[in-house]
């Protein structure tokens, strides 16, 4: 038998699963900024057998890159990445937290001069226990990865 | 291994040097200080760019140019420069100005200035300070008068007194000595003491610290006591009158230490180093802000010229 799917199939486009209930906001807030155009179905607080609940969104005619996917996984290291060509998964992103986070991201820090200035603010990432902390390559001051996402 | 350089290196963050590339600077500071070259900058052309008036900063590094026989430009506050009327960016207005010097030292009141200008200028860049992130060169001057008076880094005991949260010169400091094995004892009120990430990395690199609670039980101990202010501003009154005298140090106070015991201080002092301590041997802030010349001479040295010094 299968499966009623909880949230609309797409045809081709991402869909980021397994997202922690509660995170999706964050990730959706992101997706927003790398394209205020993309068509994104969402589904918050849906039954998961791995997580209790979890959040799941599905962005249509949209293919991340490795750069942008690994990006995305900061804010929920569980998450996968599935590519959808004909309804079907064609590919996953194996997820890993990427070493420097370069451009999408403003420096928290008002008086970092990246804010005036022609360059794009870059961070190197380190986790440090149960959070991710990302540090401005200008301004030398750490943040937490939800500061530095603004939420 | 490597013979260390620092040709046309830019000097922006403590943590981008090395322990050996610490090391080449303060041999090359006491080399400069008691051998003088004043034609080893001949024909260079030194850029002072001060975004931000800093008065003791600046002296200490024009007359390190100048003693090394350098020629100087630049301007000695941002705000009264044709460049801040203009609104020109700071990439610009340092790309230009990197492209008239062979080395360009500045002082910028936001964190990060310096790093960046290093993107847009070919020219060595050597930061005089960026808002509240680095001072490299009072971290290297520090170094230096330590390894002077001391005759080593290796291995000494550290108090850090005062103020120890906002003071950027004892966090760099301690990142620092973290590398030669010092061991520190760390002395402030609550509301100033060491900051929780700092302590996180020193634990991360093996460094062995102690909070105490006096002066008195640290001086016997020490070889250096580094004095920062605790500001008035930061307490109300009736608190601050309470805290402040803890944190005094005075010539009585001194008559446990070792022979060798120094006391560093980053100036100005307000009242934390009592006048009657200058006359005793321990004494050592004078000789230290006098030592921001040699070190600042040495960076300038080693930057730009491509064999030994
Ligand atoms: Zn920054």
């Amino acid at each position: 038998m299968k499966k009623k799917l909880q949230v609309e199939a797409i045809c081709k486009g991402t869909v980021i699963d397994h997202i922690p209930a509660g995170q999706g906001a964050k990730i959706l807030r992101r997706l927003q900024l790398l394209d205020s155009e993309l068509r994104i179905t969402v589904g918050f607080n849906l039954p998961s057998e791995q997580l209790g609940l979890k959040d799941i969104l599905k962005v249509e005619n949209r293919l991340f890159t490795t750069k942008e996917a690994n990006e995305l996984s900061l804010f929920a290291p569980t998450a996968t990445i599935n590519v959808i060509e004909d309804y079907e998964v064609t590919r996953k992103f194996p997820m890993s937290t990427p070493d420097v986070l370069e451009g999408g991201f403003d420096c928290p820090n008002s008086n970092c001069i990246s804010h005036n200035e022609p360059v794009e603010a870059c961070f190197r990432v380190r986790k440090q226990d149960d959070d991710i902390r990302l540090k401005c390559k200008y301004c030398e001051k750490s943040f937490s990865k939800d500061i530095v996402a603004g939420i | 291994m490597a013979i260390p350089s620092l040709y046309q290196k830019d000097i922006i963050s403590i943590a981008d040097l090395s322990r050996e590339e610490m090391e080449l600077i303060v041999a090359t500071a006491e080399k400069l200080k008691h051998t003088p070259r004043p034609d080893l900058l001949q024909n260079k052309v030194i850029a002072s760019c001060f975004f931000e008036a800093s008065t003791r900063t600046r002296l200490s590094f024009e007359t390190a140019v100048l003693r090394l026989g350098g020629t100087l430009i630049g301007f000695d506050n941002g705000g009264n420069t044709s460049l801040a009327k203009k609104g020109e960016t700071l990439a610009d207005s340092m790309q230009v100005i990197g492209s008239y010097s062979d080395a360009v030292v500045m002082r910028h009141p936001q964190e990060g200035a310096a790093r960046l200008a290093s993107e847009f200028t070919k020219s060595p860049i050597i930061n005089g300070g960026d808002g509240s992130n680095q001072h490299p060169t009072q971290t290297l001057l520090d170094l230096f008068s330590i390894y002077e008076s001391q005759g080593k880094l290796e291995g000494l005991k550290i108090a850090f007194v005062g103020d120890l949260k906002y003071g950027r010169t004892v966090h760099s400091l301690a990142q620092a000595c973290a590398r030669f094995n010092c061991e520190f004892y760390l002395l402030a009120p609550d509301a100033l003491s060491m900051p929780d990430y700092l302590l996180a990395e020193l634990d991360e690199q093996g460094v062995k610290y102690q909070c105490v609670e006096s002066m008195e039980e640290v001086i016997p101990l020490v070889d250096i006591i580094y004095m920062t202010r605790v500001q008035k501003e930061r307490f109300d009154e009736t608190e601050y009158k309470h805290i402040a005298s803890r944190y005094i140090l005075n010539a009585e106070m001194l008559t446990e230490a070792k022979d060798n015991l120094k006391v560093l201080h980053p100036l100005p002092r307000v009242d934390e180093i009592n006048v009657d301590v200058d006359k005793t041997p321990y004494a050592y802030y004078f000789q230290q802000a006098e030592n921001g010349v040699y070190a600042r001479m040495a960076l300038l040295a080693l930057v730009l010229t491509e064999g030994s010094i």
